[in-house]
Parts: C-alpha cells; structure tokens; sequence
C-alpha cells in the first residue's frame, strides 16, 4: 500500500516535469548510445591496428593501438555507466559524432599506410609514426614550443604595447598624426617578412631581429585600428568628461582609450595572425630554435613524421593563442555582450 | 502629487546655491568653408541664482550654441558670459550639461557613469557615498551594477541626471532631456526633473521646443527667433508650483507663446 503510493507519487513527479533525456532522444534509457558506438569504432581501430601485422617494422604500433583501446574502453565506460552514475557527459556528447568520425579517419590512415603501405613513403607517415616522435623527441618539441612561445610573447607583446601606444597618439594629437600617418602608409603594407634580410643585418643577433619583426608585423594592424577606434569616439563623450571636470589625461585614459577598445581587440586579433607568420619564417630562416625550425631541421633530415608531429603542435599552440585572446576580450568587453537582460 | 508633498515640506534650500547668470549682448557663428555662419545675435538676459528659465525657440535656431557657450565648452564670438561676474572660460564641474541623448559611457556600468564626475576630480574614494545617493534621488539605486544597453531611455536619462547631481551643480544645462522620451515618460520625468530643481535649487536652464513643457517646468520662458537667435520675448510664468497641466493661465501663455513663434493658428 505505502510502495504503491510512493510509486504513483513518484510516476505524477516524473510525468509533471520533462520525460527524461533518454526517452526524448528515443534510446534505452541510462545510456549514451553515440557514446557507445564510439567507444566501438576507437575499440576495433585498436584491434585493428594491434592485431593485424604491419607491412614494415614501425615501431610503437602497439602503444598506439593500446592507447585507442584505452580511449574506446574509457568511452564505452562511460557511455554505459555515465548517465547512472550521474557523470556530467554534456560537452563529451555535442562531441559524440566526432568522436566517431576521428578513429575511423585514423583507422583510414593507418590502412593505407602501415598495414597496406598505398602512400609512398618517407612522405606519407603512419600514425604510429607520430606517436614515436612524441613519445621520443618530447624534449626537443616542447624546448622548441617553448622557444617560439618566448619570442612571441616579446615580439607581439612590443608590437601591442608600441601599437596601442602610437594608435592613441595619432587619434589624439594632431602632430604625431602628421609626422606618422606618411611614414605608417609608406612602410605599413609592406610584409613584415621584406624587411628579413635587412634585419638580420641590422640587429645583434637572429632573435632580436625577429622580435623587431614581429614587433613590426602586430604592430601595424594594432596601430591602424586603435587609431580608427580613437577618431570615431563620440564626441559627446569627451564634452561629458569636460564639464565633469576630467583634464586631458583623464579623456585619454578613461574615455578614449576604453572607448576605442572595440577597435583594438580587432587589431590585435589581426597582428596575432600576421605575427604567426612572420614567427615560421623567422624561424625557419635565421633563428636556430622554435617550432619553425624544428620544420625546417625535420624536413631536411626527410623526417617527415616529426614535420608533421611539429605542424600539429605549432596548430594546437596558434589556434590555442587565438581562443586565448578572444578570452580576455570576451572578459574586457563583456559590457558589449548581451550577458544580462533585464 | 510628489511635487506638491515636497513644496510643503522643504523649505526653500540656500537659495544662494544656484548661480546667477548674465549672458550679455552674445552674438556667435561657427567658421565654415566659405563664410562665417551665424547663430547667436546680440542675446541678453540673467537669469538668478536658482531660478528655472526655459529657452523655447525652432529647432536649430541655436539655443544648444547658448548651452555650450554657458558650459564653456565653446568661447563666445562676440559679448559676456558671466557666472556670479566672473566670466565662464573654461568648463567646470559647478556647470553640468545634459544632452538629449542620455551620452553614459557604455563600458561602464550605471554606478561608475554615475562616479565619473567625482572620479575626474579625484575625489571618488573620499565621497563614493555620493553616487548611491544621487542613483536614489532618481529612483534607480538598484541599478549601479548595470550596463545602460540594459537600460530602457527613461532609465538611462535618469542615470544622465543622477551623473550631473552628483557633483552639486549650481547651474543644471539641460538640452533637450526629455525630447527622445516617448510621451508618458516624459509627463513622469518632468515632475522628476521640478522635485530635483526644488529640493536642490540650483539654477536651471532649459533648452526645449516644446512649450506644454517650458510652461509646466519654468519659471520664465525665453522665445528665440530662427537662425541666428535672436531674443523675440521674455514671458514670466506667473502660475506656483504645483502646476496643473490644465491650468487655464498656462493655456492662456500657450497661446501666447506659440503666436510669437507664429504656430497659433490651431490654438
């Protein structure tokens, strides 16, 4: 009597809200069925790759099928036991069809170049390849990551600071716009990778010539865009802080600066790209470290898995930089942002 | 109704606290391509310290020329403006001007527009009691944290309002605040705007084209003539506060008003 007034209580409960997840996308409920077709498609790559002979001697072919393995395991765990267990799966499900997609594009490549060798070869690498190349050259890519991070940190750091700072001066004083608005159309559009040669000459050594070029790639779109983002301030916005009581400093630093920050971010978005650039090459040319280099030293060793082991680094690091900044302008601006409505 | 409870209650507050203003014999024109363009000639009047003046004229006449030369933000062509006698050379923060677009700074929230005054003249960490208080006086204290694009136009020209009052104004320049409110706002905000001018009693020029609104507010109405204004009349407004819209001395002055701007044909 009392199990059966519970149970109807709870079966009003459970009708009165929502029908669970499970039901509305039509499977059994309490498990994630993309999750678990996943998990198998990771599982036979595995398989696959583990227990079918290669048509060379590659090592590391089985930590890589181990590690899908692992993957697919961890994937099928959790798409059986997460929704019970109340393991939070939202992210790993709007990933779900890709999680799919990628072991069967991995177990592509692994057929035809381990196991079936139709690509030539040193050019196409397998996948277990690349595995080695991180398992046993780690050192060496992170010291380099870490090289190329360093130079661009100072090089796009100067070139925002210096861009920001000349931008600022051009919109504000009408002195400096005449002095550098010439000498910015003359020089601007010029690719910062023109001035190499002279530069290498020019500076003491490779890496600060390539921090001056880097400087000068972010600085130019930072500078043209903070100057636009100064002249179109409203200028009710500066006879506001007038009658306030606000001197020229203050209308500089509190009102068109913050008011131009729009702008801003927009340059610095398109100095980070041109500085990549300018990055690779630098490297690849004169500094004797870096991701860039790392390239270059790799290709011509023909050590094309370790080309490609550093292109997906130097993608993860570029991409990572990107996501990075439009964080923080997400977190400056986020007075544009409808994230309140009232 | 608030209006009437306030006039009671409170007596007339230091009426010395407001400026008194002398705009004499003004004549003004902007510099263009090819000739000079006048817009101001030969204006002269004073208003007392704390007294409420409306300037009603056609729009682009040049009343707003008049606000700016007041708040010294521009220099005067030709003629005298003089706060207290000394003249008005530069802008100070005992001038405030409100323009018809509620102009906060959006990257700031309602709080910190609101600081920007008492931050200018760094004096914000000493008197930030200052803002709560002018956000109550215009009934948004609850709103510091917000951004104005989350605000509807009556609210952000509140919070224009509490921007200036915050610094004590002695003279309030107010452009054309209400004109982009839609009707109904506009009715609440002037008996606002009379609440805050007779507790505070600063003085109080208003710019307006809109003449139910210069007669339900101020104390005199000064008509302009077009381009380049010219003073056409004077007209006290002998009605007390409170004042009822359908007052038939204010429909009489309407009236009036609107004959020397030549559009009493329908009235």
């Amino acid at each position: 009597m009392t199990d059966q007034l519970v149970e109807t209580a709870a079966g009003r409960a459970v009708a009165a809200t929502r029908p669970p997840r499970a039901q509305r996308i039509g499977a059994r409920p309490g498990i994630w069925t993309t999750g678990l077709l996943a998990g198998a498609v990771w599982l036979a790559t595995g398989a696959y790759s583990g227990l079918v002979p290669d048509a060379d001697d590659f090592p590391y072919t089985f930590d890589f099928a181990v590690g899908l393995s692992v993957i697919g395991a961890i994937l099928l765990g959790l798409a059986l036991l997460g929704p019970t267990a109340r393991i939070p799966l939202r992210t790993l499900r709007y990933w779900g069809p890709w999680l799919v997609v990628v072991p069967l594009g991995l177990l592509a490549w692994e057929i035809v170049t381990a196991k079936l060798e139709l690509l030539p070869r040193p050019f196409f690498v397998p996948p277990q390849a690349l595995v080695e190349v991180y398992f046993d050259d780690w050192e060496k890519l992170g010291l380099s990551t870490v090289a190329s991070l360093k130079l661009l940190a100072w090089g796009y750091g100067i070139g925002a600071v210096v861009g920001v700072a000349l931008g600022v001066a051009i919109g504000w004083w009408r002195a400096a716009g005449y002095w550098a608005h010439p000498v910015l159309r003359f020089i601007g559009p010029l690719p910062a990778t023109a001035w190499l040669p002279v530069a290498f000459f020019l500076f003491p050594s490779s890496w600060s010539a390539s921090v001056f070029l880097l400087a000068l790639a972010t600085g130019f779109p930072v500078t043209i865009l903070t100057w636009s983002g100064i002249a179109s301030v409203n200028k009710d916005y500066y006879d506001i802080a007038r009658t306030l009581g606000g001197n020229q400093r203050f209308l500089v630093l509190k009102v068109a600066i913050p008011a131009a920050l729009p702008h801003v971010f927009v340059g610095l978005f398109m100095g980070l790209g041109t500085s990549f650039a300018v990055l690779v090459v630098a490297e690849m040319l004169g500094v004797k470290a870096g991701l860039g280099w790392y390239l270059q030293w790799a290709q011509g060793w023909a050590a094309y898995a370790n080309m490609y082991a550093a292109l997906i680094v130097l993608a993860l690091m570029c991409s990572g930089l990107v996501t990075l900044l439009f964080r923080v302008r997400d977190h400056v601006l986020a007075w544009q942002k409808e994230l309140v409505r009232w | 109704m608030v209006t009437e409870t306030l006039s009671r209650d409170i007596p007339a507050v230091s009426a010395a606290s407001g400026i008194r203003l002398t705009v004499e014999n003004v004549s003004h024109a902007f510099t263009l391509k090819d000739a000079p363009l006048p817009v101001l000639s030969q204006v002269s009047f004073t208003a007392e310290p704390g007294e409420f003046v409306a300037l009603l004229g056609p729009s682009g006449c040049g009343k707003s020329t008049l606000l700016r030369l007041v708040a010294g933000l521009e220099q005067a062509t030709e003629g005298r403006v003089d706060a207290d006698g000394a003249p008005i050379r530069t802008p100070d923060p005992s001038r405030i001007l409100v323009f018809q677009d509620p102009t906060l700074y959006p990257w700031r929230t309602v709080g910190d527009n609101v600081a920007l005054g008492l931050e200018a003249r760094g004096i914000l960490r000493r008197e930030r009691t200052r803002v709560g208080k002018a956000l109550s006086l215009v009934g948004l204290a609850s709103f510091a944290g917000a951004y104005p694009r989350q605000l509807s136009g009556g609210m952000a020209q509140r919070v224009a309002l509490a921007r200036a009052l915050v610094n004590d104004p002695r003279l309030l320049l107010l452009d054309e605040p209400l004109g982009k409110l839609d009707s109904l706002t506009r009715i609440t905000m002037q008996a606002e705007l009379l609440k805050l001018w007779e507790d505070a009693r600063f003085t109080a020029l208003l710019v307006t084209h809109d003449v139910e609104e210069a007669l339900f507010l101020a104390e005199r109405v000064i008509v302009f003539s077009e381009r380049p204004a010219r003073i056409k009349a004077d007209v006290k407004v002998d009605v007390p506060y409170p004042r009822h819209r359908g007052d038939p001395r204010l429909a009489e002055l309407r009236h009036h008003l609107l004959g020397l701007l030549g559009l009493d044909a329908t009235w």
